[in-house]
């Protein structure tokens, strides 16, 4: 029988010669992953199971990314019961202050993921590593825990939708650009319990940072997964990640797609999603005037290093428009680095943006740029739900890093080409 | 599973943003995460539900992050089944694992309204608005969710060995 990309990747970790959709499988998992948010809820679950060990203390990896370094004492409390949990249980991938970045920029970087591989993630965005071509999904705590303790997870196998990719984006139009107008498009359950398998020739032009771009946003969409199929450019960083062999998977040319839609990314125009569902897009050429308060380039969505070079080309010799406050967050400690080689973070400075130390902060509303009341934001960040980014009545425009820091400098949202 | 309860009723996607914004994430005390339940979307909630309420909602219920914070602080307020067209899937095996009744209808949860007094069984697959009358009937869960359920949630199926 014909099966998609993820469905094969599926079969091959239950042990099965071929899934279809609808059923339900255990699977084994490749990594399990958590934060300081929710893995102090799935250690407790996991003390119920009376295991002395994990599974596999090299395929365990704990992030203190969300409310670290420590908000506050119960932050600092939750940060404390990882950090025992991961000692006692000698876990290799434990990252905290000093080594931690944003979980879904570092676990590719680190190589801890790669084509094939089946991950799950006590965290929505855990769908950014389909961008590699593994299928990776976000799960909640228990899973977390009971993956953990068994290395396994149970699935229901997922229908798709293909997204079949031509032409070039233009000139600082980005992945971001690309899945806010699918998300648009489809709604924000529009691939619901679904695959997003994105194919095609043009899916070449793509950088791997607009890929995880993406694949991280596949859940806005409701989507179980997001998968790009794999290419040289997958490959050459996955090697440059040191990464283990990856296993590459592609869809049976006969696979069953529940619809199939062809998006040129040629026609792709800057797009940002208005307050409060990542579904409310507009281009930037149908925006009215659109006041902002506050600016924040970084998140798992976009706070790689290409996020930061296009923000600084932009950003360079220019102002922060006066009453707004920019602030940048290179997503891991090798992006913070290399933004200061290359003399970014002088050009943030000089601009007169802040550059934060890696962390989730801002984007859940959790520190380092929370709205009062009545506040608007534009952020490279992933979700502009009611209260996201602070007070429930603020607002949160998401936009691609080129979009974000152009409206930085002209006070209002406004296009990349507006402030050249 | 049965149950009879007074409907609290809200839209479509309702995220686990409102039904516990991260403000509330720095800890994992139960009752205090309830205390908090739904404060952004309706912040009458917390002090009007009662135990057994039914909680009936729109399409893609809980979508967004994957905090199973949500779910708990839903159960431990004291709603004992949440009717809706849809849940976001996270959400969905969340409830599934942390043992809170969840159960898409879509006809239901139309017509269902705010302050009906409702009964379900999902194991006859029957839900009963009883201020109208009105019969839903609702799809059984697959044996291998029923067993999850039955053993009390996700952990304790694997501790009985119903999960190796």
């Amino acid at each position: 029988m014909a099966m998609t990309m993820t469905q094969k990747i599926l079969a091959a970790h239950a042990g099965l010669d071929e899934v279809a959709a609808g059923q339900l499988i255990l699977a084994d998992v490749d990594l399990v992953l958590g934060n300081d948010i929710t893995s102090p809820v799935a250690i407790a679950e996991y003390e119920k199971l009376g295991k002395n060990e994990v599974f596999d203390r090299e395929k365990v990896a704990m992030v203190m990314d969300h409310f670290a370094p420590n908000k506050d004492i119960k932050a600092a409390g939750q940060c404390k019961m990882c950090r025992d949990f991961c000692g006692r249980m000698d876990i290799t991938n434990f990252y905290d202050v000093g080594s931690m970045g944003v979980e879904h920029a570092l676990l590719p970087e680190r190589g801890l993921v790669v084509s094939g591989d089946v991950v799950i993630g006590a965290d929505s965005h855990t769908c950014t590593y389909g961008a590699l071509g593994a299928f990776s999904t976000g799960v909640g705590s228990t899973d977390m825990a009971c993956g953990m303790a068994t290395g396994k997870a149970w699935f229901k196998v997922p229908s798709a939708i293909r997204f079949e990719l031509t032409g070039k984006l233009g000139k600082y139009v980005s992945g971001k650009d690309v899945i806010l107008h699918i998300i648009g498009k489809i709604g924000v359950d529009g691939a619901l319990y679904k695959s997003m398998e994105f194919c095609g020739e043009g899916l070449h032009t793509l950088s791997v940072s607009d890929r995880l771009c993406m694949a991280n946003m596949a859940i806005e969409a409701g989507a179980k997964n997001g998968i790009f199929e794999v290419d040289d450019k997958t490959l050459a960083y996955i090697r440059e990640a040191g990464g283990k062999e990856p296993k590459v998977y592609t869809a049976d040319p006969d696979a069953v797609y529940d619809e199939t839609y062809t998006i040129d990314l040629s026609t792709i125009r800057p797009t940002v999603a208005f307050p409060h569902l990542p579904e409310n897009t507009h281009t930037v050429d149908e925006i009215d005037e659109v006041k902002i308060d506050q600016v924040v380039i970084g998140s798992c969505t976009n706070g790689r290093l290409e996020d930061l070079q296009i923000a600084a080309d932009i950003l360079k010799g220019k102002k922060v428009c006066k009453g707004v406050r920019a602030i940048v967050i290179p997503a891991t400690q090798k992006i913070y680095l290399q933004a200061m080689e290359q003399g970014l973070l002088k050009i943030f400075i000089e601009a007169g943006a802040v550059v934060s130390t890696p962390t989730c902060g801002p984007c859940l509303g959790g520190h380092m740029g929370i709205l009062a009341e009545g506040e608007r934001a534009v952020a490279t960040t992933n979700r502009n739900f009611v209260g996201r980014m602070g007070h429930p009545k603020s607002e949160v425009y998401l936009a691609s890093p080129a979009v974000a820091a152009a409206s930085a400098i002209a006070g209002k949202i406004c296009a990349p080409e507006e402030v050249l | 599973m049965k149950f009879t309860g007074t409907v609290i009723k809200y839209g479509d996607n309702v995220d686990t943003d409102v039904i516990i914004p991260a403000r509330y994430l720095n800890t994992i005390d139960k009752k205090e995460l309830a205390s908090h339940c739904m404060e952004d979307l309706d912040a009458t909630f917390a002090a009007r539900v009662k135990p057994g309420d039914i909680l009936v909602a729109g399409y893609n219920f809980g979508c967004g992050s994957s905090r199973e914070h949500a779910p708990i602080a839903i159960k431990e307020s004291g709603i004992a089944l949440v009717i809706a067209k849809s849940f976001a899937r996270i959400f969905y095996r969340n409830s599934i694992n942390i043992g809170l009744p969840i159960v898409e209808c879509e006809a239901a949860a139309d017509a269902i309204a705010e302050g009906h007094t409702v009964e379900a069984d999902l194991d006859a697959g029957i839900i009963r608005d009883l201020t109208t009358g009105e019969d839903y009937p609702t799809e059984p869960f697959p044996p291998f969710i029923q067993s999850i359920i039955s053993a009390g949630g996700l952990v304790s199926a694997i501790r009985s060995g119903v999960i190796r």
